[in-house]
């Protein structure tokens, strides 16, 4: 990943502009009461209520040549419809695209497979759809087989593929048209992670024959690593176009600062004692859902005992919000048990900084007894907190480590350092300033 | 990190060289490529997964004739003329040559129709031009009348003779023109069925009333009989002349005079026809133009 981003954002673009949008907007009728019969048009002279939804309001922006490009934003930005409308599937209401070179879209894999013709049969019909000559498939043929690797299925019917085989072949052909300009809606997650690793190969590859591509994801890490410029769409507006990285930072921060957090979760356990509720303490001590990494963070848990429970023990954990545990931390590991609680009172656990990377994360807590058998209470998902970029600033993953690069060997002047801003971290290693300060 | 401005790239468009998009010439062709291969998948997957294949084309047509023949010679004692050249007197080849060409016309105009729709999923995921996918179901249909019309061929000239050979070059541009004639209609009607869903059962019913007016089952004399019996009671209406408006008339009756009299198309069909297509196919690219922009996101 990192090794496509250093190919990527380093490469100089040519100086053209692979598309230009001017002024584009899109609107679609939302019909509230939809009547598609003739009888309700001739009667009413009208194809039922609708209202105009606009998709995109006036959108300018310029793809440089060469460039990886993502279009980023919530559901109901406007990405898709705009990628839509690069690709010539959807004609804007007013305003202009102007493509330089072949356009190909890659909106969904293996869109247009006849069922009952067989992997090769499809592989020219579905070349031809996105814009192959019959000469052109001929010569890439063998490559479209052994990119898709589907072996000797390939003069099967495709209804008696694998989702994954069907999946693959439907990319190697697109992957193959070889267009100027790729358009690619977010399919960078498909097939096993072999394939997906040739997959990274074969856009690498791409973007090295100085063709242009554009991405539409809601990854955005995967953004972050993979494109080298963003545009940032919400509710059919440009908000911002510039370096992917700052782009997707910016996005993060200002989504999570959106949502309302408090989810509520879940609780079980026998109920004793119970944690009622959960504060987010940062250093200035007031109630928080959105921490930067590096920042200090104290979890507060208010407990309330309806009769006295001896030698409970609590716990706090964060998972990421796809379910994975990233951490956790009882009393009973710290060796930090009371005697016995009743009534009402709080407990802190404190993280002096806080090393996740952004994302957004669920905190738990439970209270069980100090042999860890039996569940006073279990709260899942008590909190969700957001994590904005701070420092360090790394590069990807669910935490962050302080990590620094140094100890080139054998030394050789750097052509780039301390420009960003993890790399000023870094610096702050007093070490690594004093090797590196040949090249300020 | 390069630094790159908030509008990247901007001052270099204008004075970049602007390569041409792709020329017109070269997407035309590619058109036309596609074209050709969305026929072949109607054509391979028409009877793909089924034991008899291709075999279905000619039992369908042969089934079709061996009612109609049943019903309408046998029983209601319908009887064709003679066959101008061929001195064929048979009520089934008689049927048969105008029986195909409205099955081509009813299958391409239902078919061509529904091509927009049927083929949804795939226009809003790729770009090409919307009219191909309601050709190609067209065209696929085409081909499939031309093997039908193959057997024919081969039943008539065993029984009327090897003379009608002679005659099918007059084939050539009856298939063009209806081709052309159909065309027209499926374009208009696949962008009216995107709107209105209806259009289909209006037009399968249309279509059994199409059949029945247009002189498939029955010979254009029995209109001109019923004319005179008209005219006899005192009401002068001019029906057969009416019948004659109906292009598909025109059309079977053209391939009647290569098929079933062994002789050329006569001037006045392919005049018609030729009329018919020019008018249909102009109304199909007109609305066709009007409406297909906008078609993707209403299907």
């Amino acid at each position: 990943m990192s090794v496509l981003d250093l190919m990527g954002s380093r490469r100089p673009a040519s100086g053209h502009t692979a598309v230009e949008v001017e002024n584009v907007s899109k609107s679609f009728r939302v019909y509230a009461e939809r009547n598609q019969s003739l009888k309700a048009a001739v009667l009413r002279r009208k194809r039922g209520s609708f209202e105009e939804f606009w998709a995109l309001r006036d959108v300018s922006l310029q793809i440089p040549e060469g460039r990886t490009f993502g279009l980023m934003g919530h559901n109901g930005s406007g990405k898709s419809t705009l990628l839509k409308c690069i690709a010539r599937i959807l004609e804007p209401n007013s305003g202009s695209i102007r493509t330089r070179g072949s356009v190909a879209a890659m909106l969904e894999l293996g869109s247009g497979f006849h069922p009952d013709l067989t992997g090769r049969e499809n592989i020219y019909l579905n070349g031809s759809i996105l814009g192959m000559s019959r000469k052109e498939i001929d010569r890439k043929l063998d490559e479209i087989i052994d990119f898709a690797g589907v072996g000797e299925f390939i003069d099967q019917p495709v209804k008696n593929y694998s989702s994954g085989m069907y999946v693959r072949l439907g990319f190697s052909v697109s992957i193959h048209v070889d267009p100027d300009i790729l358009l690619v809606d977010e399919i960078l997650a498909v097939g096993d992670m072999q394939f997906q690793e040739r997959c990274r190969e074969k856009f690498a590859q791409f973007k090295d024959d100085g063709k242009t591509v554009v991405v539409v994801s809601h990854g955005v890490e995967e953004m972050r690593t993979f494109c080298d410029e963003a545009a940032w769409l919400d509710h059919g507006k440009l908000v911002e176009v510039g370096p992917a990285a700052a782009i997707v930072d910016r996005y993060i921060e200002a989504g999570h600062n959106a949502r309302a957090v408090e989810t509520g979760g879940t609780r079980h356990g026998s109920g004793e004692i119970l944690v009622e509720r959960v504060e987010l303490l940062d250093a200035a001590g007031t109630d928080e859902r959105t921490f930067r990494t590096g920042d200090e963070l104290t979890i507060r848990l208010h407990y309330r005992a309806e009769k006295p429970v001896d030698r409970p023990v609590f716990a706090v954990s964060v998972n990421s919000i796809e379910g994975v545990h990233v951490w956790s931390h009882h009393t009973w590991d710290a060796e930090y048990i009371p005697a016995q609680l009743r009534g009402s009172g709080s407990v802190d656990v404190r993280i002096p900084a806080l090393r996740l990377q952004p994302g957004t994360f669920d905190l738990n807590t439970s209270v069980v007894d100090d042999e860890l058998s039996h569940s006073f209470d279990q709260w899942v998902k008590a909190v969700r907190f957001a994590v904005v970029p701070g420092s360090p600033r790394e590069s990807g993953g669910l935490v962050v480590m302080g990590s620094t690069w140094g100890n080139l060997q054998p030394p050789s002047p750097l052509a780039i350092s301390g420009a960003s801003a993890q790399a000023a971290e870094a610096r702050e290693d007093a070490d690594l300033a004093s090797r590196a300060s040949g090249t300020p | 990190m390069t630094t790159t401005t908030n509008s990247p790239g901007a001052g270099d468009t204008t004075s970049g060289p602007r390569a041409p998009r792709l020329g017109v010439a070269d997407s035309r062709s590619r058109s036309i490529e596609l074209l050709g291969s969305l026929t072949m998948r109607e054509i391979r997957g028409q009877y793909k997964r089924t034991t008899l294949g291709r075999l279905w084309s000619f039992i369908n047509p042969l089934a079709t004739i061996g009612i109609f023949t049943a019903v309408f010679s046998t029983i209601m004692k319908i009887t064709p003329p003679v066959g101008t050249n061929s001195g064929i007197h048979a009520f089934a080849l008689f049927l048969g040559a105008a029986l195909l060409p409205w099955n081509f016309i009813n299958n391409a105009v239902m078919g061509g129709m529904n091509a927009l729709v049927g083929n949804a999923g795939l226009l809003q995921k790729v770009y090409f031009p919307r009219w191909i996918p309601v050709i190609a179901t067209v065209l696929s249909l085409a081909v499939t009348l031309c093997f039908e019309l193959l057997v024919l061929v081969l039943i008539v000239a065993i029984v009327g003779g090897p003379s009608v050979l002679l005659y099918l070059p007059g084939l050539i541009p009856l298939i063009l023109l209806t081709t052309v004639f159909v065309s027209g209609i499926a374009l208009t009607l696949s962008v009216l069925l995107v709107y209105f869903r209806d259009t289909q059962h209006f037009m399968a019913l249309l279509m059994q009333v199409w059949f029945y007016l247009t002189p498939i089952v029955y010979p254009i004399s029995l209109v001109a009989e019923q004319e005179q019996r008209l005219a006899d009671g005192g009401h002068s209406v001019p029906l057969e002349t009416l019948w004659k408006l109906n292009p598909a008339f025109r059309i079977t009756d053209a391939f009647r005079e290569v098929l079933y009299d062994f002789s050329w198309p006569s001037w006045g069909n392919l005049l018609g026809i030729a009329l018919w297509a020019a008018a249909s196919l102009l109304m199909g690219v007109l609305v066709f133009r009007t409406f297909s922009g906008r078609v993707v996101e209403e299907l």
